[in-house]
């Protein structure tokens, strides 16, 4: 590229970042992790494997690790979760070749290993409630938080086919509070709001709190393939803090006991 | 060799073991010289730490660096695989990394309050213009060094970055595409140069900083430390020729000052290793969580927050001038920028060195100095925009103009009589 | 400035108790170090135990050098009653014959040198510089042995073991074969690497 297009690039790049961003009115849920939850992240990996393995590899992680970190035997892992004919020190892969992925979803689908440090916890977890139905898309499904993702909705079967709606939503006064209707006592006044996501009665297997648990399973299990190390870290670094602490009163007196000397 | 005069402690063993010693290598005399006998200011301050604690961090940094080489893969196809074989199947492997991301930071925070203790207190006075310009190299050196570091992991972060500093080179006329290409080895930045970025971080460089520091110590002994009051100590000394301000180094400061003051850092280096190792994505950036892309620009491409306030001030250039690009502007003014304190020995025209007992304009040129420095700083976080570049301009004038209008105030201002001997306050 | 005001007792003290919690803190620092240069997760999932099924395995016949564990070749025999009948003839021409060096588990320091009479497994590296020895199974005289008895031939420097793996004498190896851990997972299928000392 012309060297003084690099400049231009600079300025420029972030302008088209902001294209994908602040479009949507979807208003990002809280996530919050919980690796002491092992069977939530039991169930997410198990999850995982199902709807997600077989595009998205982990394949920085083995199932060993994975297996002995969330306190499951090697046996039911190799029995429920490895199709492959790989062994307990294999490293999670998927049998999805890369050219042909691009070819057919026009991005080869990410490895997941790192997604929850690449764009957070939160920035996931709302990202897989946000998929809704849009005939225009080449899978028939957007999503509110990654606009026009090439990804297909791999959670019809549990969600159900989820839809844009429209909700009545309490108007708010300016100082926060429910407006109420003056005249009749009790009656809280409402506006219509769109930007919901719903799914449609009857066709999931999960209900919709069902389905919220499923997906904060799932985000719990990839916060944590994250980072496996981060719960021993956490642990280690409260010994390692308290030892030195201790060390700093024997140094500080034995240096105060030669200060004393000077002056 | 004589011995020592004060009746010995250690057994006889070591008395005899030590003579034989002294008489093939000069150990007791170097140990006294450098350490028992070299006499310290007396009223070192906070601000005397972040000497030693530089030489930590190195230390650190050498021996983490190390083992990290035993594991990592300098390959354009294993590097990023590699750092998480790293973080997870090698024991321990995920602590010499948060080591070694941390070390990095802190070397550049230990070392920029090192620096302004310099500045602070005319550090870099005759006669210690020499021990200042070898400082001032090891501070390039160690721009170098992260910057080679940094591509290493070989995410994407880590390949843009490398992209925009080496395509700054480019922006020199008439050599400039040649020379970029020279750098990287290849048509774009790739494996060619992953490979030779890893032997100038792990060879190249750090015999480069151990030699400069071995070489910064020497000057500084040779003509002895400043201190806050900038006094000279030599200047008055009792019978024995030791400085009657002076205490010896070791034990007083090494034992007495340094050993918790090492431990009080390690505290606080040890809460961000094992707490808040990524710091919100200032020391581990975000978009290095995937693999390099040269077609996958990140949202917003920042360097390491240690090189921020240079890079505010090299995007702060944006007007061409003679017909040159304002990228070469650009260029010139974060250089200059990173180079210009070297010739602060010659700019300081004060009568006394430290800032104690200068005039008001020095204290205000000082403080408006850091103040720039922190919001550029900040500026080179943030994506530009009109009015972050009118702020990164302004600051960035600010701080060449503490430099160049120095030798005007620094003769011109009402200072206060430096005293004769220390103050302890 | 120095001199010898100060309380010895004190500062003696406090240079010993400091140096001890620094001298532990030292020793606490070293163990990552040390410890990082343990096999791997990824060494040890290389060198993971490997299960093999023998049952097309015939009388006589051997399995081997594949399958390999961590990095070295395994024979698996199907010995017959008549080769196990005349192992306990050779022990006189054995340099080991009861097997008392440390080149086996404990259930493979037996006449057989393994778990069950009719399978043997054994690591096939000559123990003198590491060559792979060859099958000799067969009773009749060889250009090495006229009286050969069955067993294993290494052609680098004219070793020679037993169906048992053991040594014999006046040959330059100086072992018998290694035996390494292995358990029965079932009638014909073993899994090398694992059994309950070291799973």
């Amino acid at each position: 590229m012309k060297r003084s297009t690099w400049l231009l690039a600079l300025i420029l790049v972030p302008a088209f970042a902001c294209a994908n961003e602040g479009a949507s009115d979807w208003k990002m849920q809280p996530f919050h992790p919980n690796l002491q939850d092992k069977p939530s992240q039991q169930r997410g990996l198990r999850l995982y494997v199902n709807y997600c393995m077989g595009c998205h590899s982990l394949k920085f992680q083995r199932y060993e690790r994975t297996a002995d970190d969330l306190e499951i035997p090697h046996d039911l892992v190799m029995a429920n979760l490895v199709f492959t004919g790989q062994k307990i020190g294999a490293l999670m892969t998927n049998a999805l070749p890369p050219e042909r992925a691009q070819a057919w979803f026009g991005a080869a689908p990410p490895d997941l290993t790192l997604v929850a440090k690449l764009r957070g916890g939160e920035w996931v977890y709302n990202y897989l409630k946000a998929f809704y139905i849009d005939e225009a898309r080449p899978f028939g499904v957007n999503n509110k938080v990654f606009p026009n993702v090439a990804m297909p909705d791999p959670f019809l079967e549990l969600q159900g086919t989820p839809v844009l709606t429209c909700h009545q939503d309490p108007k708010l006064a300016e100082n926060g509070g429910e407006q109420r209707d003056p005249l009749v006592p009790g009656l809280k006044i409402t506006e219509e709001k769109c930007g919901y996501i719903d799914a449609v009665e009857g066709t999931g297997t999960l209900t919709a709190q069902e389905f919220d648990q499923a997906v904060y399973d799932i985000v719990n299990f990839l916060y944590y393939v994250a980072e496996p190390a981060r719960s021993e870290r956490e642990r280690l670094g409260l010994y390692v803090l308290l030892f030195l602490v201790v060390l700093y009163v024997f140094t500080a007196l034995l240096g105060r006991e030669y200060n004393k000397e000077v002056h | 060799m004589q011995q020592s005069p004060s009746p010995s402690r250690f057994p006889a063993m070591w008395t005899s073991f030590m003579s034989w010693v002294d008489r093939r290598f000069p150990a007791t005399e170097t140990f006294e010289y450098h350490m028992s006998k070299y006499y310290a200011p007396k009223n070192f301050n906070f601000w005397y730490y972040f000497g030693v604690l530089a030489t930590v961090v190195l230390v650190l940094q050498l021996v983490t660096g190390i083992w990290l080489t035993m594991s990592y893969v300098p390959s354009g196809d294993g590097a990023f695989a590699s750092v998480e074989y790293i973080m997870r199947d090698v024991e321990f492997g995920w602590l010499l990394r948060y080591l070694h991301t941390t070390g990095a930071s802190a070397f550049f925070v230990v070392v920029y309050l090192h620096m302004f203790r310099g500045l602070m207190y005319g550090s870099y006075r005759e006669p210690r213009e020499l021990l200042w310009l070898i400082g001032m190299a090891i501070f390039v050196a160690m721009m170098a060094e992260g910057f080679f570091g940094y591509l290493l992991p070989w995410g994407n972060m880590s390949w843009w970055a490398a992209q925009v500093i080496v395509s700054l080179f480019g922006a020199i006329p008439v050599i400039g595409a040649d020379l970029e290409q020279w750098i990287r080895g290849d048509f774009l930045i790739s494996e060619v140069t992953l490979n030779r970025f890893f032997a100038l971080h792990v060879v190249a460089l750090p015999l480069v900083l151990v030699m400069l520091v071995f070489v910064h110590i020497v000057a500084l002994h040779h003509v002895g430390s400043n201190n806050p009051d900038g006094v000279e100590i030599k200047k008055h000394k009792n019978a024995d020729g030791v400085p009657l301000d002076g205490i010896p180094f070791h034990p007083y400061y090494t034992i007495g000052h340094d050993l918790p003051g090492i431990v009080l850092f390690l505290i606080v280096f040890c809460a961000i290793v094992f707490y808040l190792p990524e710091m919100g994505g200032y020391f581990i950036e975000k978009p290095n969580f995937e693999e390099a892309n040269p077609l996958k620009t990140p949202a917003h491409i920042a360097p390491v927050w240690y090189y921020t306030p240079f890079y505010a001030m090299l995007r702060a250039a944006t007007y061409p001038l003679v017909g040159l690009d304002a990228k070469f502007w650009g260029f010139v003014v974060m250089a200059g920028a990173i180079v210009v304190p070297a010739v602060l020995p010659w700019l300081d025209r004060s009568p006394v060195k430290s800032i104690r007992y200068k005039g008001m304009i020095s204290k205000v040129m000082l403080g408006i100095f850091i103040v720039s420095f922190f919001i550029l700083g900040y500026l080179g976080t943030i994506p530009p925009s009109k009015y972050a570049t009118l702020l990164a301009q302004i600051c960035t004038v600010l701080y060449f103009a503490y430099f160049v209008l120095m030798p005007w105030y620094t003769r011109v201002e009402k200072t206060k009589p430096a005293p004769d001997r220390v103050t302890t306050r | 400035m120095s001199g010898d005001g100060f309380n010895k007792q004190r500062r003696y003290f406090l240079i010993g108790a400091t140096s001890v919690v620094g001298g532990l803190g030292v020793v606490g620092a070293a163990v990552p170090f040390v410890k990082s240069w343990n096999p791997s997760a990824k060494a040890r999932a290389l060198g993971a135990p490997v299960t093999v099924d023998f049952s097309r395995l015939n009388p006589g016949e051997m399995l081997g050098p594949i399958p390999a564990w961590r990095g070295q070749p395994v024979f698996i025999l199907y010995r017959t009653p008549e080769a196990l009948a005349t192992l306990s003839k050779l022990d006189a021409s054995r340099a080991d014959p009861a097997s008392e060096r440390d080149q086996q588990p404990e259930y493979a320091r037996n006449e057989w040198r393994s778990r069950r009479p009719e399978i043997g497994v054994y690591i096939g590296l000559c123990t003198h510089l590491g060559c792979s020895p060859k099958y000799f199974p067969l009773v009749t005289p060889e250009p090495f042995d006229a009286n050969w008895e069955g067993g294993f031939f290494c052609p680098c420097h004219g070793s020679m073991f037993d169906l048992a793996g053991r040594v014999a004498k006046g040959v330059p190896a100086p072992s018998n074969l290694p035996v390494p851990p292995y358990t029965f997972v079932s009638d014909k299928v073993v899994t090398i690497g694992v059994d309950e000392e070291h799973a």
